[in-house]
């Protein structure tokens, strides 16, 4: 007689859902799924079907009509005439704008303040620990805020400058003023520059039309125009950095045959600065220095003060929570490997830069990219200081004086929401590169 | 339970729109409160006194209403409102009133969805500079820069203006009205430019007023005045009335001093109706017959306010202009009560 039996077969009944552990959590699961879903379609479905009641329905449409308010601060052309959306175009260019200036200073700054925290001279490392611990304690509000009111406060207004003992002057050879309403610089000048290139020119409309004489179109053609001067400086810097490089490599493979090093600094040098000089007395390079002219002074750059107290307090705020993380990063890595490395007769410095950073930096990205997420985002604060951003534009004057305010705020998450998740995309695939490759 | 989720789904937006309730008549009864949205402080028109007390010229308003329908001027929550604040509070239905110097336009009227009603002052956008600058006319501002309060009809004008007269300027955009006041002191600015009335109130809070000037262009008509959300007319006309029996008590020669013994009954049957002495004009309202006799008593009259608040013998020191009674060459013309 056998015992052995074929086990029974089960038939599948509904309650095992709930009674079998093996069908459980996916129950649960699905179960929940659909309640969220169905509250979601449900908030959803009443804002729209409320805001149509109260004659407000989501539309668009406004984005065409003309901003009628002015920017000060404009990478693009922009007047008073032109849409909402060039509005909130030129608001997310300055958005940018800082948001990339701050990201580069406060990783500088984070990267030294973090390594001389780690400093066996007792007074440099306790001075960057009072930096981090100043800085990281006080809202960022605040320092932007403060950052603002001493830049008011301290530096002279423009009339200073006037008359003949003037109570101001300027500083560095008459070529930079420091106002209380920015900072005016140098600017590059071409005496036989190429003109601009429009993007996406719109051919049929009266702006893009080549004038009689031949000159260049106007300034309103496209929706932004890149100076081919630019490009052009740009595309010789970057031939001479990739000669550069191949030089470097030619070095690196004779040094590993040989084991002598050629001198090769003087043909880098030569490779990158020589093209870029011609090619800059080609077009006929001088700079336009800044001169008071009626109120304010005219030619430059203007650097507003409003982009200054953005940029250093958020690059300050940001490179102390830099600074830490680069401490983190630096004591994760085995002491035995510094002192390996002092024992093969590398001086600090390189220990530093050769041995220890290049392993921090594994520890070090992936909260790194937190911060440049964070930089961006407060960047929204700038509307303290009269910051022309997103949120001051789109969000602020055009949902001031348009009253959309779902259609303006929803398109301003959007948009964080895709410059943060860009940062994101870029960072992690640097952290692609620079991790340990495990086997 | 459409109404409850529409709440948490406009929260959860970050939006606040208009809930059509039962009544705000009603609701302001059974609350027991005004809630008034004034401005964060501008002297005169709305600004909390040393011991904290709000005062102003649109204060009083949101007073006179308060006693009106509560019986009681002090029974008010202030609510504080930046030019970008103050409509979504509104919509929402956070404040019951606004009376913060907003302009009457088509826009907010139309497509915002306000009742504006009435206008308790008859304002235009100017400039203030320094003497100092040597500036006389606004068209001498080519290439100055400008402080601006941002999110306000001020900002639209500007631009309107600088464009008509083909010449350029730099804006500076501030928040609120001190952060302009800091600026402009420092010089951070050349001109600071605001409604009339406002630039006043400014100036006579600097501690030497003298060494700025109101260029003559007005640029724009800024007709000032309370607000209250579209579609609850018996809550507007509550609010429009009770501006304009404050606008006709000044017509009538109603004053706070005299009201106690007119509303025995005098010749006037419109001073009569006015004070609920004649006719039913406050039961119309859903308010009882002495309403508008509250509102009076409250702070006085339009002129008495205009000279406590902002008149010539206060530091702001406005001229009446076009806030003069229609009968003395001015705008104001109430509605005849009848």
């Amino acid at each position: 007689m056998s015992t052995m039996t074929d086990p029974p077969k089960e038939s599948f009944k509904l309650g095992m859902l709930i009674y079998d552990t093996r069908y459980r959590s996916i129950t649960i699961q699905i179960v929940a799924l659909i309640g969220f879903l169905i509250l979601a379609g449900w908030l959803i479905n009443n804002t729209v079907h409320n805001l149509a009641v109260l004659g407000k329905p989501i539309d668009f449409g406004f984005l065409n009509d003309p901003a009628g308010y002015d920017i000060n601060q404009r990478l693009i052309d922009y007047n008073s005439q032109n849409s909402h959306w060039r509005a909130a175009f030129v608001g997310l260019l300055n958005t940018l704008l800082v948001a990339l200036l701050g990201c580069i200073t406060a990783t500088i700054v984070g990267v030294v303040v973090g390594v001389l925290r780690l400093s066996n001279n007792w007074l440099i490392a306790r001075l960057m620990t009072i930096y981090v611990e100043i800085f990281r304690n006080v809202p960022v509000l605040l320092w932007i805020v403060f950052t603002m009111a001493i830049l008011i406060e301290t530096l002279p207004a423009p009339r200073d400058f006037r008359g003949e003992n003037p109570e101001a002057s300027m500083m560095l050879f008459d070529s930079v003023a420091l106002t209380n309403r920015g900072v005016y610089i140098p600017e590059p000048l071409f005496s036989r520059g190429l003109g601009d290139l429009p993007i996406l020119p719109d051919r049929a409309s009266d702006a893009c039309a080549v004038p009689e004489d031949g000159g260049p179109v106007s300034d309103a053609c496209g929706v932004f125009q890149v100076s081919l001067d630019m490009l052009l400086i740009l595309a010789v810097l970057g031939a001479g950095l990739y000669v550069s490089g191949l030089i470097r490599k030619r070095a690196d493979r004779i040094q590993n045959e040989t084991g002598d090093r050629p001198t090769t600094w003087h043909y880098r040098l030569g490779v990158v600065a020589i093209p870029l000089l011609i090619v800059l007395v080609l077009l006929g390079f001088h700079v336009g220095l800044p001169a008071l002219k009626g109120f304010n002074f005219q030619g430059g750059i203007h650097l507003r003060n409003s982009l200054i107290a953005l940029w250093l307090a958020l690059s300050l705020y940001t490179a102390a929570f830099i600074a830490e993380i680069v401490r983190a990063g630096i004591l994760a890595i085995s002491k035995g490997q510094t002192e390996a490395a002092a024992a093969l007769g590398l001086r600090p410095n390189r220990i530093m830069s050769m041995v220890i950073l290049p392993q921090a930096l594994r520890v070090i990205i992936p909260p790194l990219i937190s911060q440049y997420l964070n930089l961006t985002k407060n960047s929204s604060l700038a509307i303290a200081v009269g910051y022309m951003d997103l949120t001051g534009t789109l969000m602020g004057i055009t949902l001031n004086q348009t009253g959309r305010e779902l259609e303006t705020v929803l398109m301003g998450m959007l948009v964080y929401l895709s410059i943060s998740l860009s940062i994101s995309a870029a960072m992690n695939l640097y952290n692609q590169r620079v991790k340990l490759v495990e086997r | 339970m459409k109404k409850t989720v529409l709440v948490g789904a406009l929260a959860l937006a970050g939006l606040s729109a208009g809930v059509a309730s039962a009544g705000t008549l009603d609701d302001v009864k059974a609350r027991g409160t005004l809630n008034c949205g004034v401005n964060t402080g501008l002297t005169g028109f709305a600004n909390p006194s040393a011991s904290g007390e709000w005062e102003g010229f649109d204060v009083a308003i949101c007073r006179a209403v308060a006693a009106a329908v509560l019986s009681d001027a002090t029974a008010i929550e202030f609510i504080p409102t930046t030019g970008k604040t103050r409509f979504t509070a509104l919509a929402s239905g956070e404040i019951d009133m606004l009376a913060r110097n907003t302009t009457w336009t088509f826009t907010r009227d139309v497509d915002l969805k306000f009742e504006f009603v009435g206008v308790n002052y008859y304002d235009g956008q100017g400039f203030m500079v320094p003497k100092e600058l040597g500036v006389s006319s606004a068209k001498e501002l080519d290439g100055a820069t400008v402080c601006i309060q941002t999110g306000t009809t001020t900002e639209l004008n500007l631009a309107d203006f600088f464009r008509a007269n083909n010449i350029s300027y730099e804006p500076v955009p501030v928040e609120t009205d001190n952060e302009a006041q800091q600026q402009y002191l420092a010089g951070a600015c050349d001109t600071y430019t605001t409604d009339a009335s406002g630039l006043a109130a400014v100036r006579a809070t600097f501690e030497s007023p003298g060494d700025h000037i109101l260029l003559p262009e007005i640029i724009s008509k800024e007709p000032l005045g309370p607000l209250v959300r579209h579609g609850d007319n018996e809550w507007g006309d509550v609010v429009r009335w009770t501006l304009n029996a404050l606008i006709s008590a000044e017509e009538l020669g109603v004053t706070s001093a005299n009201i106690e013994e007119l509303s025995g009954g005098t010749n006037n049957p419109e001073i009569n109706r006015l004070l609920g002495t004649e006719g039913s004009l406050g039961e119309m309202l859903g308010l009882d017959g002495e309403w508008a006799k509250r509102a009076i008593m409250a702070g006085g009259n339009y002129g008495e306010l205009f000279e406590k608040n902002i008149g010539e013998a206060t530091p702001i020191g406005l001229a009446r202009g076009l806030n003069a009674q229609w009968t003395n060459g001015g705008l104001l013309y109430s509605p005849p009560f009848r």
